[in-house]
């Protein structure tokens, strides 16, 4: 067990504008919109904040510009950008500077406006002369690799794929902020338009705005605001590489690395966690990070997912908020994995929530399989 | 006194494909690729350029289907020597590559607008 478990707590979250936002409006309008709001939810203002931890992949010095915009001055700061699993790694470092008294209350931010601008605009690729001749589709054609070397090992099939997605949408029917809530089947997403196969377009993420933020503070000042805290239990990060080339094992991702550090941090097992937020790029991401948290062997879960498991009703509650592949996905989706993790905890999920709920894992997934950041979230009573 | 690299690893991997050559680096014996200054996990800089037997199989693959145009290969291919890179499994229908496919490798000339690269071919006897 880490001797920084939950010397932490998240105590406001927020969302900033989600989906198709107003012309003309800015990634940091977003973050500084979910801020204000985030720090409205816990009920301390812009003043209380002496920590700033942000990415954006529209914003190449993001705490330059949000501190700028929101005319603050913080004691610690933080950019870390390691792509959709940024914000784990931030609420990791603002953990450990919170225990070092480096800072006391820290905002964590994020903002796209991909949906408007274009996802090609939003997160320019960097020139890649081993890779760029082929003309992969980056993201998808590298889970689409990842997905053809599982079924190839394990036989996995399009069909298991398909049905992470018909759970996804299936959650976000119960969520009012979805983005896609119209009906989903398995023939749905199998016959939907070939993106890079075996990935079609309904087993790719949506193509979002949006945004939000995540306060974070002191247990002994997280006692007495407006939202239930949330405590930092325990965080695991890996990188295992950059392109999807160089990725050790492409049916084994970091999350084995990532997973186990965060479970021995926060002393609890996989089974003791009551609602998982699995960074779902792709449906074959979901498939991959239960094996690897240690949900079912590697090589089944495929099996695993089948039947509305992991749906509204099934046996293992796995984003509730319907995900990046049907709620939003603007672009680096990790800050609303983490959201929905803290909101189970706290209990106001409405329609979707479960029922006594304390302990709950949110998993950051960055660049083509190649960050992962697992954070372990516990209720008072875990401590 | 400064004593800068004449040549970078992407240079001299370039000018082994100018002669048709798909060239990958040995650390201690161990190979790897892209090319690199150091190797990786190690940080040494006692590496050796070799020559692959361009033979190798696919151990990943996706087929690309963009708007308005034909679909393509995209692989994943251990050569034979011990080594990963990305390319293209060319002459036939991109539906019809399959992981573990025997593949041998084929330079694409370089063009005024594009330096040359290796692409892979069905060999399925080899």
């Amino acid at each position: 067990m880490s001797k920084i478990r939950g010397n932490a707590a998240i105590v406001g979250t927020a969302e900033s504008d989600l989906g198709a936002v107003a012309p003309d409006m800015s990634p940091v309008d977003l973050m500084a919109q979910g801020t204000v709001r985030a720090l409205d939810d816990c009920g301390l203002s812009l003043s209380d904040v002496d920590g700033i931890f942000v990415a954006a992949s529209q914003s190449r010095m993001a705490a330059l510009s949000l501190c700028e915009y929101l005319g603050v001055n913080p004691k610690f700061f933080d950019s870390t950008q390691i792509g959709g699993s940024s914000f784990m790694a931030h609420l990791t470092h603002a953990q450990a500077a919170i225990d070092a008294g480096l800072c006391e209350t820290v905002v964590v931010a994020y903002g796209s406006t991909q949906r408007t601008i274009g996802r090609a605009t939003a997160s320019a690729r960097e020139p890649n002369p081993y890779e760029d001749p082929y003309k992969p589709m980056m993201p998808p054609s590298a889970y689409a690799l990842a997905a053809s070397r599982h079924m190839h090992e394990f036989g996995t099939t399009r069909k298991q794929l398909a049905e992470v997605a018909v759970a996804a949408r299936n959650w976000a029917k119960l969520n009012p902020k979805s983005f896609m809530t119209d009906d989903l089947t398995v023939d749905d997403v199998l016959n939907a338009r070939m993106i890079s196969h075996p990935l079609t377009v309904r087993d790719c993420c949506l193509v979002t705005d949006g945004g939000g933020a995540i306060v974070v503070t002191t247990p002994e000042r997280a006692k007495d605001l407006k939202q239930k805290p949330v405590y930092i239990l325990g965080t695991g990060e890996a990188i295992t590489h950059a392109m999807i080339s160089q990725m050790p094992d492409l049916t084994t991702s970091g999350t084995a690395i990532s997973g186990p550090i965060a479970f021995e941090r926060a002393g609890v097992t996989p089974a003791d966690i009551d609602v998982l937020a699995l960074y779902d790029a792709f449906t074959i991401n979901v498939i991959l990070f239960l094996e690897d948290l240690g949900y079912c062997k590697k090589g089944e879960g495929g099996a695993f997912v089948e039947g509305g498991r992991i749906g509204p009703g099934g046996e293992l509650a796995v984003n509730t908020s319907g995900g990046g592949l049907s709620y939003c996905h603007p672009g680096m989706y990790g800050l609303l994995v983490l959201i929905e993790a803290a909101r189970q905890i706290q209990g106001v999920c409405g329609e979707r929530q479960q029922d006594n709920v304390n302990l709950t894992l949110a998993h950051g997934n960055g660049g083509v399989l190649s960050s992962q950041c697992t954070v372990i979230l516990g209720s008072e009573d875990t401590l | 006194m400064s004593d800068p690299m004449e040549k970078s690893p992407l240079a001299i991997f370039r000018e082994y494909c100018d002669r048709g050559e798909l060239a990958y680096q040995t650390a201690d014996n161990k190979p790897f690729f892209y090319p690199r200054l150091a190797a990786p996990g190690t940080g040494s800089t006692d590496l050796e350029w070799k020559v692959s037997s361009g033979l190798g199989t696919v151990y990943a693959t996706t087929t690309l289907f963009p708007r308005g145009a034909d679909p393509y290969d995209v692989s994943l291919i251990d050569l034979d020597e011990g080594f990963r890179m990305m390319s293209r499994v060319d002459g036939i229908d991109a539906l019809e590559v399959q992981v573990g496919m025997r593949v041998k490798v084929r330079m694409v000339p370089g063009t005024e607008d594009e330096a040359p690269y290796p692409v892979f071919d069905v060999a399925e006897d080899a």
